[in-house]
């Protein structure tokens, strides 16, 4: 992206703030970059001459007569198969010490699908967690975060969700990683052996938190490049979109924006939306589907940030500490995948639901036989047996430590039923209880 | 002379620019970049400095770009063919698009200009005639649409020549018309209305008069909404907006529905045009697709786009009603609409009300539910429009500027609760804090009491009263324990249970549960009414439970029986005994 020789060359800015700078230039076109003293820039207002630009890496150091070049294009990205098995920076530069990708320039944040191209996503992806395929089965094509507080370890459940899916490429977008959740994603793609289907786009705490606003974008262009022109499944991970909807914040604060909740600019529902609807089943045989992290701050969801993705994505799979168990688990109450219905019992046994269901009402039965032992009202035989049932539950299917098939997973909680249950206690289809009841 | 300009500001997709001649409020132009017209409207004047928003994303456009003032401000194509059409929110048919992503630019009719429709004369020769008066019809679908005088026509016309019957497009001439000027105007099946302006081409807009179906119990029962009314259904995510509001769409009493998809997922538009084709209208026996327009301006598609959709989609239904049609405007969500208005106010810099929406939100809301209504035409027949929209607040906080404004417009609430969503008590709505304002109108108590039962909304009164009698029992017995209330209060508990899982819940995704018809829901809370008037008179609350349980579980079965068949019956006569023994 070096300056062209004909560019002419500004030298003189009339304001800065520790995200923009401004300065008087014509013939500018909105969203293209710039070089301002050797960082890049991104055009994000003009007013009459005035022109503001986006510094991604920080304003540090950048004096009023730093030299400015306009390079007459929005962020780009070149797209091939050289892709595959590459870690590059926010702006795709190769960080692995390879070499430089030869391929197709193409315009980063691109247009949409249009939603009458689209087919509903209708494919079953496994990722061995009971957590998710029994009770909150994910499709491809769909959209859904992780909320989970920082202590949690989201991205090693990710990391697992990615390798055991059966997808043909997964792209990583890292915002605002630690350094060790770099090197831990690096290890565990290369130990799997799976380095040649992964492209990782990486914004570590290290870098300039403004830099993460390229990163979603990066990432699901070449997505769309394996999805659309290779006919590929996709699976993108995004972390941490927390940390890239607080670097929104701080640039439209400094661009002297009205905030609205929790200090968020009023677009976030815009902004977000724009990255996960990039989800998709194309008519042709390619998805792309997104798996998120968006860290909570001690479990509230009502936050502006998880509050306007709950909004957009097709449910959310919450990951919280169980002290019976002693294990991370996905909690069964607060978490919901909204495309399960398209694939329990067409792309998995007839009894999908109604096990998961009854699974999950038993345990929700547990939980108000705890409310009552912690009120001191006496717990009845129901109650103990529920208690101990879901400690079990938990254990062997909500724990993110479970892989196992989805037939396995629903003999496990037949096996649970049996041991803990009369047939009528489970209020399953006698049908299916003929057929799959464990016990007596 | 066209009013042109150029680009002097940008910031994301509000442009500034200088205008060489008068604009107007909300006039459309063309931007062009490139080449490439972008379609933009103007929302604020100040000197010679106009402010438009960009339908489209701005990128690449530059200081210095030209543009082009349209004179006219956004509207919409009418005609017959707006039926089972999929719509962006500027009327862009988005079926007729080729490539996959959208372009930026690409423009197409919404409308098919080849097409023959089969027309039939209404109006002679020497009729006299005026705006929206029908001059002969074409079946669209099973449905008689009425070719009119269009809506902007002044004054009286006179009807010089009409077309025999037979098939004609719809830019062909069917009627000349002369005006009290003498000229002679030319009428063809299309017109063209700007979509922000109200259609009042009919005689009254009376206090509606009946209700409208939906086959949702804790809807038509409880918080009925009226022909022609407005409601709307705040809730968190995850608690059932989109399953009820679909569930509506399916069974809702109505001849035409339009769905206007205002920034929402695109995927729940995917479901909605891949399963409506092959569903079939309860009331009609047709596909549900025929009698329904999708505006779909989903969150990744430009954001001032989103804030022409409803208006769009409400043009449509008004069309519809000036042929004395019954139209269901479904918009989801009024949220995602008020967004984009403060996305406007905030890049003008304009000082912000609260949330940081604008100030005058409250006045665009209610400006947009009072087109609803039911309306008498010219002709004496009538159409309605009843506006049903979603809100999503933030955070699940009902006492946010959204939802507040638009309790001031709305005469039905049907608020979701989180609470009984986790408890899976679907449809979510809650039955104490909603309401329906229609149980106070005279017009709709008489309609109840003629259509319904005698009495039927005291009836309803009671109903929610033993609800709201339950909820403090509940309260007692979790401060006090089980054993240390009366039998009494576990029995009023158990009676607003029984209420709640028989008549309140209802299975949206079992084929029979899903549409209840108001004459099942009469038998309903007639057996509901006669089981809580029974003193019971239990042991102790451990028998009153297992009672009740049975109840519940054998009313429930019977609501997924087809009604008064052989199962439904064999239910009715179990309870009818369990009741013989317990009760006094």
């Amino acid at each position: 992206m070096a300056a062209k020789a004909y560019q002419r060359i500004y030298t003189r800015l009339e304001a800065i703030t520790k995200a923009t700078v401004s300065l008087k230039a014509t013939g500018v076109s909105n969203d293209e970059l710039a070089v301002v003293n050797g960082k890049l820039a991104q055009v994000v207002k003009t007013k009459g001459d005035l022109v503001t630009l986006q510094v991604f890496s920080g304003t540090e150091g950048i004096p009023t007569d730093s030299e400015v070049v306009f390079l007459g294009v929005p962020p780009t990205i070149k797209v091939s198969d050289q892709l595959s098995g590459r870690f590059f920076d926010a702006y795709g530069k190769p960080i692995d010490g390879g070499p430089e990708i030869e391929g197709k320039e193409v315009q980063i944040g691109g247009p949409s699908v249009n939603p009458y191209k689209r087919r509903q996503p209708s494919e079953l992806i496994p990722t061995g967690i009971a957590g998710i395929d029994l009770n909150n089965t994910i499709v491809s094509g769909q959209k859904i975060p992780f909320f989970a507080d920082p202590d949690q370890p989201y991205n090693q459940v990710m990391a697992d969700v990615a390798l055991r899916a059966d997808v043909d490429k997964i792209i990583l977008g890292g915002m605002g990683l630690s350094n060790d959740d770099y090197l831990f994603f690096r290890n565990a793609f290369e130990s799997a052996g799976a380095l040649d289907k992964i492209i990782c786009f990486v914004n570590t705490t290290e870098n300039p938190p403004v830099e993460r606003l390229l990163v979603p974008d990066m990432a699901l262009t070449a997505a769309e490049y394996f999805a659309v022109e290779k006919n590929e499944k996709v699976l993108v991970l995004l972390t941490d979109m927390t940390l890239y909807a607080d670097a929104l914040s701080i640039v439209s604060n400094r661009m002297d924006q009205i905030p609205s909740k929790d200090s968020m600019p009023g677009s976030l529902y815009s902004d977000l939306a724009k990255i996960y609807e990039k989800a998709v089943q194309l008519p042709t045989e390619g998805s792309i589907t997104i798996i998120a992290v968006t860290t909570l701050n001690d479990g509230d969801i009502t936050h502006a940030i998880p509050d306007n993705t709950g909004y957009i994505t097709e449910g959310q799979l919450f990951l919280r500490a169980d002290s019976d168990s002693g294990k991370v688990i996905i909690d069964p109450f607060r978490s919901l995948s909204r495309l399960k219905q398209r694939v329990q019992n067409i792309k998995t046994r007839e009894d999908h639901s109604q096990v998961m269901n009854a699974g999950v009402r038993l345990y929700a039965d547990a939980q108000n036989a705890k409310t009552k032992l912690e009120n001191g009202f006496d717990l009845s035989d129901y109650d103990h047996r529920c208690l101990d049932y879901a400690k079990e539950y938990a254990t062997r299917l909500l724990s993110i430590d479970v892989n196992i098939s989805i037939d396995e997973m629903l003999d496990t909680a037949w096996e649970l039923f049996g041991k803990y249950f009369s047939k009528a206690e489970t209020g399953i289809k006698q049908s299916l209880i003929d057929k799959y009841w464990k016990g007596n | 002379m066209k009013t042109t300009g150029k680009v002097t500001g940008i910031v994301s997709n509000l442009v500034t620019v200088q205008v060489d001649g008068p604009v107007a409020e909300n006039e459309l132009c063309y931007i062009t970049l490139d080449g490439t017209p972008l379609l933009a409207e103007v929302i604020k004047v100040a000197g010679n400095k106009a402010s438009v928003q960009v339908f489209e994303s701005t990128r690449g456009l530059k200081n210095g770009d030209s543009v082009e003032f349209e004179g006219r401000m956004l509207e919409v194509s009418l005609g017959p063919g707006l039926l089972s059409s999929v719509y962006d929110g500027l009327q862009n048919n988005l079926a007729t698009m080729d490539s996959v992503f959208l372009r930026r630019g690409e423009y197409t009719d919404p409308l098919d200009h080849s097409k023959d429709w089969e027309f039939t004369p209404l109006a002679k020769v020497g009729d006299k005639v005026e705006a929206a008066d029908w001059l002969g019809e074409v079946k669209e679908g099973w449905l008689p649409h009425k070719i009119m005088v269009p809506f902007s026509f002044k004054g009286e016309y006179t009807v010089k020549s009409i077309v025999a019957a037979g098939p004609h497009k719809i830019d062909d001439t069917i009627a000349v018309l002369t005006g009290a000027d003498g000229e002679d105007v030319n009428v063809t099946m299309v017109q063209r209305w700007p979509v922000k302006v109200a259609v009042k081409a009919y005689k009254e807009k009376p206090r509606p008069q009946k209700i409208m179906e939906t086959g949702v119990r804790v809807i038509d029962t409880f918080n009925p909404i009226a022909e022609g009314g407005t409601g709307f259904i705040p809730g968190p995510f995850g608690c059932g907006k989109t399953v009820l509001q679909h569930a509506i769409a399916k069974q809702g009493e109505a001849d035409v529905i339009v769905m206007a998809a205002c920034g929402e997922r695109a995927n729940e538009v995917v479901e909605i045009f891949t399963e409506f084709p092959e569903l079939v209208d309860p009331h009609t026996g047709r596909f549900l697709m025929e009698r329904t327009t999708i505006i779909c301006n989903t969150s990744n598609m430009p954001v001032a786009a989103r804030e022409a959709s409803v208006y769009t989609a409400m043009t449509i239904c008004e069309y519809y009603r000036a042929m004395g049609l019954k139209c269901l405007l479904l918009a989801d969500s009024t949220s995602r609409w008020a967004q984009a208005l403060r996305e406007m106010s905030n890049r003008m810099e304009e000082l912000p009300g609260a949330d940081a929406f604008p100030v005058d939100l409250s006045a665009i809301i209610s400006n947009f539910y009072a087109r609803a209504g039911m309306v008498v035409l010219n002709n004496g027949q009538t159409g309605a429009v009843t506006v049903i929209g979603t809100v999503s607040p933030a955070g699940g906080n009902l006492k946010e500027p959204v939802t507040e404004s638009t309790k001031k417009a709305a005469r039905c609430f049907y608020g979701l609760e989180q609470n009984r969503a986790d408890q899976k008590r679907y449809p979510a709505v809650n039955p104490i804090d909603s309401y329906s304002k229609y149980l106070e109108y005279p017009e709709i108590i008489k309609y109840l009491d003629e259509h319904v039962e005698k009495g039927w909304v005291a009836k309803v009164q009671k109903a929610k009263n033993l609800i709201r009698k339950g909820r403090e029992a509940y309260e007692q017995i979790n401060i006090l324990g089980d054993d240390g209330v009366p039998v009494s209060y576990h029995v009023n508990f158990w009676k607003s249970e029984l209420l709640d899982f028989v008549f309140l819940q209802q299975d949206a995704f079992d084929s029979v549960d899903a549409l209840c018809p108001i004459e099942r829901q009469r038998y309903m809370l007639d057996l509901l009414d006669e089981l809580c008037g029974i003193s019971f008179d239990f042991e102790d609350f451990e028998k009153c439970r297992e009672f009740f349980k049975e109840l519940i579980n054998d009313l429930r079965q019977m609501n997924y029986t087809e009604f008064h068949s052989k199962e439904f019956e064999a239910y009715s006569q179990k309870i009818a005994k369990m009741t013989e023994e317990y009760g006094s």
